[in-house]
């Protein structure tokens, strides 16, 4: 035990450590800024995982044909949206489980996708770090934040605009309380189920944004194991932050965290450690921070329930 | 008076068999708009399916033919599917056990691995004659997948955590918990002197605690074929005809109704995750002693996505028992008609996706024929205001 707490004491020094915490925190994080707003009205959007995953592969497509990042990301997007698309029209347009479709999508973009790499077999690379001068000379946090590949930087407008975006704008106003009470928001005259459609593709979006980013930040080469269950943490992060942004942003800093530290125990010199235990903890992490946090929060009021206008 | 009662009569006779008359137009009308539906999805589905082989430079037609050889055409073959099947359906039996209930179980991948170290767990350790012992691993297995559901029923109602997150995640833990299992002699991993060195699996079961398996018109399969079918028709009966299956939908379709009925929640939701669980968990205890995967051992990766594809079988039969044998076979044949791409030089994960795009075409159907008749009903009343 005391070397497991030699560990943690070494880890928590370590610089690299927090580099890859917050690269790993990232992708969380523009995930599940959108999964948010999804979510505040009233979607659980499983499919987020998908939405990852086709990201990714559009963006190795994109860079691959066009040689540019930019249109990497951009692919990335729509790539997002493609999958929002299907999923928001079965589950808000036709009354198909919103579960259901998110699983299925998840599974049909990974077949898609692996059967696609596997043809085209895409040629990508890392983007180089770009240093922010002064901010990256903060001892311990400056160069996980400021020194960086500089598509993390993306993050910090993205995740402020989404918040703007619920918190201070009639639309989010209107989407919070479709979240709420889909049948007063009705009869005060929003169009529920749009409302929802919108929200799911703003979640594609930002999904897609995020598995462009981990392909250019931290992968490099594109697989199918790629995303490997960050789509579902993701959704997590957003249930332990209490579908509030910084709660969210929390989580998704913890889950980084956690994800990214068992990576650095055995390059530390704690082999002792059996490699299936630092594999799995990220996911123990989670359903117990799960288990500690979801009772004391607030959810939606309408979360995952599905809104039919009239009879029911 | 008797001749204007007869006309009466005469007239409502007609009436009614007027009215029965386009009853049966109607219903025949509609019977053809949901086939006629059904075939336009699929179509589209196989299709696109289609389309993404000619596009990456493969023949669609020559993908197509080697499926249909491989999972039924080819002699032997259907006994082969069948044995694929089998875990398939069982793990969407239990499947639909948590759909009624409400619950969306979507780890059942987890579940399964799990049931299968269990089940391989006990039948290293157990003595005794060869059936008793399978009989005892299986119902261990059962007790493994049980277990690992019943972790998230638990989470569900005692701590609020929704199942259908911590199911999925758990799936990940108990995959590295067989990995890790895998390792160590002590808990799965086969003595040295049974498996080649550095190998990671299990010890192979001893040829009498294997399912037996019998030969039908030259297809060969095992007997837990018949034990999954058997299985389904009493869930069937139990979950149509009985006070808990009452119970059960109840609790799916309306939690406030059930509520005040005295249908217990927590009791009967936590069960439902325990046999949904169990069901996985025999499920992976098949795949161990029935032989059509691999032999008779745990390696890396054992669950192979058919936890998965019994989860998708249960959402595209909608949750009704009986269809749900036909729908496993299906996605079994998806399987089994795969290991015959190799020859066509296109990658076999072209069977995950005309799965994928035949279930969600499967879901299309019964969602817009909803729609349609909900509009109906709508036109219908305002037309009577």
């Amino acid at each position: 035990m005391g070397d497991f707490f030699n560990a943690l004491g070494d880890i928590a020094t370590n610089e690299s450590a927090y580099r890859n915490a917050i690269i790993a925190a990232v992708v969380l994080m523009l995930a599940a800024s959108g999964e948010l707003v999804a979510e505040k009205a009233g979607t659980i959007n499983i499919s987020l995982e998908g939405m990852i995953l086709g990201g990714a592969f559009a963006a190795a497509i994109g860079q691959h044909a066009f040689g540019s990042v930019w249109v990497g990301l951009l692919f990335a997007m729509l790539a997002g949206i493609v999958v929002a698309w299907v999923q928001a029209n079965m589950s808000h347009r036709l009354p198909a489980d919103q579960f259901v479709v998110g699983l299925v999508l998840n599974v049909l973009v990974l077949g898609v996708v692996g059967f696609l790499a596997s043809e085209i077999e895409p040629e990508t690379n890392i983007v180089g770090r770009v240093r922010i001068p002064l901010l990256a000379d903060i001892p311990l946090f400056g160069p996980a934040l400021f020194d960086q590949p500089w598509v993390l930087y993306l993050v910090y407008p993205v995740v402020p605009f989404v918040w703007w975006l619920v918190y201070r704008t009639r639309w989010g106003l209107e989407v919070r309380a479709v979240g709420e009470d889909p049948n007063a928001a009705d009869v005060s005259g929003l169009h529920v189920n749009k409302l929802r459609r919108q929200t799911i593709y703003l979640a594609g979006l930002t999904a897609g944004l995020a598995g462009g980013y981990f392909l250019f930040a931290r992968a490099g080469q594109f697989e199918d194991s790629l995303v490997g269950g960050r789509g579902y943490i993701a959704i997590a992060a957003v249930i332990f932050g209490g579908w509030t942004m910084k709660g969210t942003v929390g989580g998704c800093i913890l889950f980084g965290l956690v994800g990214s530290f068992v990576l650095t125990i055995p390059s530390l010199g704690y082999e002792s450690v059996d490699p299936a235990f630092l594999a799995m903890a990220p996911n123990v992490v989670t359903i117990l921070a799960m288990a500690f946090f979801a009772t004391r929060v607030r959810q939606p009021s309408a979360l995952a329930r599905p809104f039919l206008r009239g009879l029911k | 008076m008797s001749d204007l009662g007869t006309t009466s009569t005469t007239i409502d006779e007609e009436r009614a068999e007027v009215v029965a008359q386009a009853r049966e137009r109607s219903r025949r009308g509609v019977t053809v708009e949901v086939i006629g539906l059904y075939v336009i999805c699929i179509s589209i589905a196989l299709a696109l399916a289609a389309i993404l082989v000619a596009v990456t430079g493969g023949s669609w037609t020559a993908v197509y033919t080697a499926m249909l050889d491989g999972s039924i055409i080819n002699s032997g073959r259907i006994g082969l599917t069948i044995g694929v099947a089998t875990p398939i359906l069982l793990v969407s039996l239990g499947t639909i056990v948590n759909g009624r209930a409400g619950l969306v179980n979507i780890g059942q991948e987890g579940q399964l691995v799990m049931g299968a170290c269990f089940a391989a767990f006990a039948a290293a350790r157990l003595d005794g004659p060869g059936p008793f012992v399978l009989v005892v691993a299986m119902l261990i297995g059962v007790v493994g997948g049980a277990l690992w559901a019943g972790i998230a029923g638990v989470l569900r109602y005692w701590r609020n955590v929704p199942e259908v997150l911590s199911t999925l995640l758990l799936t990940t833990v108990a995959a590295n918990l067989m990995g890790w299992g895998l390792r160590k002699e002590w808990l799965l991993l086969a003595p040295a002197s049974g498996r080649a060195n550095r190998n990671q699996v299990s010890e192979p079961l001893p040829d009498d605690t294997r399912i037996p398996r019998v030969t039908w018109f030259g297809n060969e399969f095992p007997i837990s074929a018949i034990v999954a079918v058997l299985l389904a028709i009493v869930l069937a009966v139990v979950l149509g005809r009985s006070i808990i299956g009452f119970r059960l939908r109840m609790l799916g379709t309306n939690p406030g109704t059930a509520m005040r009925a005295g249908v217990a929640e927590r009791r009967y939701g936590v069960a439902a995750m325990l046999v949904s669980g169990g069901f996985a968990g025999l499920a992976g205890g098949f795949m161990l002693a029935g032989g059509d995967f691999g032999n008779y051992q745990l390696v890396a990766n054992f669950g192979a996505g058919i936890g998965f594809a019994g989860l998708l079988a249960a959402l595209v039969a909608r949750q009704r028992v009986l269809i749900v044998i036909f729908v496993a076979f299906v996605f079994g044949g998806l399987r089994t008609g795969s290991g015959f791409l190799r020859a066509t030089g296109v990658s076999g994960r072209i069977a995950d996706v005309v799965q994928g795009l035949l279930v969600l075409a499967l879901l299309l159907p019964p969602a817009i024929l909803y729609v349609r008749e909900r509009r109906r009903a709508l036109a219908a009343t305002s037309a009577r205001v």
